[in-house]
């Protein structure tokens, strides 16, 4: 599925800003893999989604999805396989466009190939209707409504959607609900859980929730200061508590856990 | 009179197509294009110089192809070579200088005579009577805008209103962002060179400094009609630049005849309504925040 091999990225370099992000990380997901990412401040968790998604290229390394090298392919070719949701939810819509027509746009990527003068059929919308009657947000009867109305819930339910509308070779999380409230984050949260088990995606996760990084998916993946410290699964990782994890972080890293952002109940 | 309202119809129309390239490039895209000036009159020239070689029919889609050209040159500038967008079109607006020169044969100015144009073969079909050439020009706007509306609903024309609203997301969909600007901007400035080749056509006559201030005053049709017909989506944006530009040949038309503005001083009434109505957001946030002070002040907030 996605061999990461050895990658490494620093930024700014040779000058006083400088600061390697990725150091030598290694990362395999395996079919299906859903592996949730916690770490310190800075640790570079961010930067391994965008080195994924093709935001930059990596200085040095290989990263290969289903076989393929996508090392140096650009961003927008490797978004037809790899769907990605970001923290803001305002940068997954565009504002000025229906949800409709957000859908459609999203739909491209079934459609390579297919012609570029091709419009939304009756039938894309009712594919469309039902697929949003599945967020149980009422969005199916406001589908001629400009995304800029949507709160900030509802459009990162639909970017959720958007994303796996055509179901993605990988799906790139990252802190996806760190900016809303905690309701909705809970009803993305659950959303997310049930739309990647439906359709059986592999996913890379970034989250600041302790808890969220043991309950949800099948991995979890500690890191610090471009590396990844800890890689836990299955009944090791169904055992293990809060505290286990931020014991094993410290083994793992040397130091603290330092994440001021880091939510250790709820 | 109704000579007067004629010609602001048949321009208004006509210069309608120069406004829809701008809510294309400035609306939908979100770049600031001024390649418009001299795209126009390459247009212009290309258009009166086929006509004038017997090609008044071939001239209207070879004006396209040219504007399309120049537009394909101010996109590659700013997606490929790192040219801030303005700066681009203004380099490829003073090139066309010299490539509108030499379409016109290394003439500043050309004029037909006794050949035939599209609208005096229009005429030859016997419909609209003495009003043919409104209706030409009627027909010409009108059906543009009609494709106009359609191609923003295919799946390009979305991805190219993507790359204005949200380009995050667009490269997240997989379109190319350098892509839709270009094809945005071929389209763009084709239309303008459109309407260059239809209003030489109609004037009979080319001059190398036809199109100075053609951008300003297509910002200011945009703004009128938006103004006036409100925005949203494609449809409202087509029909707010036809009745916008109409509305400013009227006003034109009218202080040509009254003369309340000396015609000498017409482009910087324009240049100033423009420059205010853009500044309006910025304006209005003053004038709120003035007025939010003086509230403060009256209740003795110390």
């Amino acid at each position: 599925m996605l061999h990461v091999e050895g990658i490494s990225k620093t930024f700014n370099p040779g000058t006083v800003n400088q600061k390697k992000a990725l150091n030598n990380l290694s990362l395999h997901l395996a079919p299906g893999d859903f592996a949730a990412i916690v770490g310190s401040n800075g640790a570079g968790k961010s930067t391994l989604l965008n080195a994924v998604a093709g935001s930059f290229y990596v200085d040095e390394g290989r990263i290969t999805l289903d076989g393929e090298d996508i090392t140096f392919r650009p961003e927008h070719r490797r978004s037809r396989g790899i769907g990605r949701l970001f923290q803001d939810p305002m940068r997954g819509t565009a504002p000025h466009m229906t949800i409709e027509e957000n859908l459609a746009l999203a739909y491209l990527r079934t459609s390579r190939g297919s012609a570029p003068f091709s419009r939304i059929s009756r039938k894309d919308k009712e594919f469309f209707a039902h697929q949003l009657k599945l967020l149980d947000m009422g969005l199916e009867d406001r589908m001629r409504q400009p995304v800029g109305l949507l709160s900030g819930g509802q459009r990162q339910a639909l970017t959720l959607l958007m994303a796996t509308l055509v179901p993605p070779r990988l799906l790139l999380l990252d802190e996806h609900t760190a900016a809303l409230d905690p309701g909705t984050a809970e009803k993305v949260i659950a959303l997310t859980r049930e739309i990647v088990a439906r359709e059986k995606i592999t996913c890379l996760m970034v989250t600041h929730n302790m808890r969220q990084a043991l309950e949800l998916g099948s991995r979890t993946l500690m890191m610090d200061a471009g590396r990844i410290v800890l890689d836990v699964s299955g009944p090791e990782r169904a055992a293990m508590t809060v505290e286990d994890l931020l014991l094993r972080f410290r083994q793992g890293a040397g130091k603290e856990l330092d994440n001021d952002r880091i939510l250790l109940s709820e | 009179m109704l000579f007067i309202s004629q010609t602001a119809l048949e321009l208004g129309f006509l210069y309608a197509l120069v406004a829809m390239a701008l809510y294309l490039s400035y609306r939908v895209l979100d770049i600031a294009d001024l390649t418009t000036d001299g795209c126009f009159v390459l247009g212009a020239a290309v258009s009166v110089t086929l006509a004038a070689a017997g090609h008044p029919i071939l001239a209207i889609p070879a004006a396209m192809a040219s504007g399309a050209c120049a537009g394909f040159v101010t996109a590659f500038l700013q997606t490929r070579l790192g040219v801030p967008s303005i700066l681009a079109g203004i380099v490829t607006n003073t090139g066309l200088y010299t490539i509108n020169l030499m379409a016109m044969g290394w003439k500043s100015n050309v004029s037909l005579l006794k050949q035939q144009t599209i609208f005096s073969l229009f005429q030859g079909l016997g419909l609209g009577g003495s009003w043919y050439e409104t209706v030409l020009a009627v027909i010409l706007t009108v059906a543009v805008g009609a494709v106009l509306i359609w191609f923003l609903g295919t799946r390009l024309g979305l991805s190219v209103r993507a790359t204005g609203d949200n380009r995050d997301m667009v490269r997240a969909s997989s379109v190319n962002p350098t892509f839709t600007i270009t094809v945005g901007l071929c389209i763009s400035n084709a239309l303008t060179a459109l309407s260059g080749a239809a209003v030489g056509q109609m004037q009979k006559t080319i001059d190398i400094n036809g199109g100075t201030g053609v951008v300003v005053i297509g910002l200011a049709c945009l703004i009128i009609g938006e103004t006036i017909v409100g925005r949203g989506n494609a449809l409202r944006g087509v029909a707010a630049v036809i009745v916008g530009s109409v509305v400013y040949r009227f006003i034109y038309a009218v202080v040509l005849t009254t003369r309340v503005v000396p015609i000498e001083c017409l482009k910087l009434v324009t240049a100033i309504i423009v420059g205010l109505a853009i500044a309006m957001p910025s304006l209005k946030k003053w004038a709120a925040f003035q007025k939010r002070k003086m509230a403060a002040g009256r209740k003795g907030g110390r």
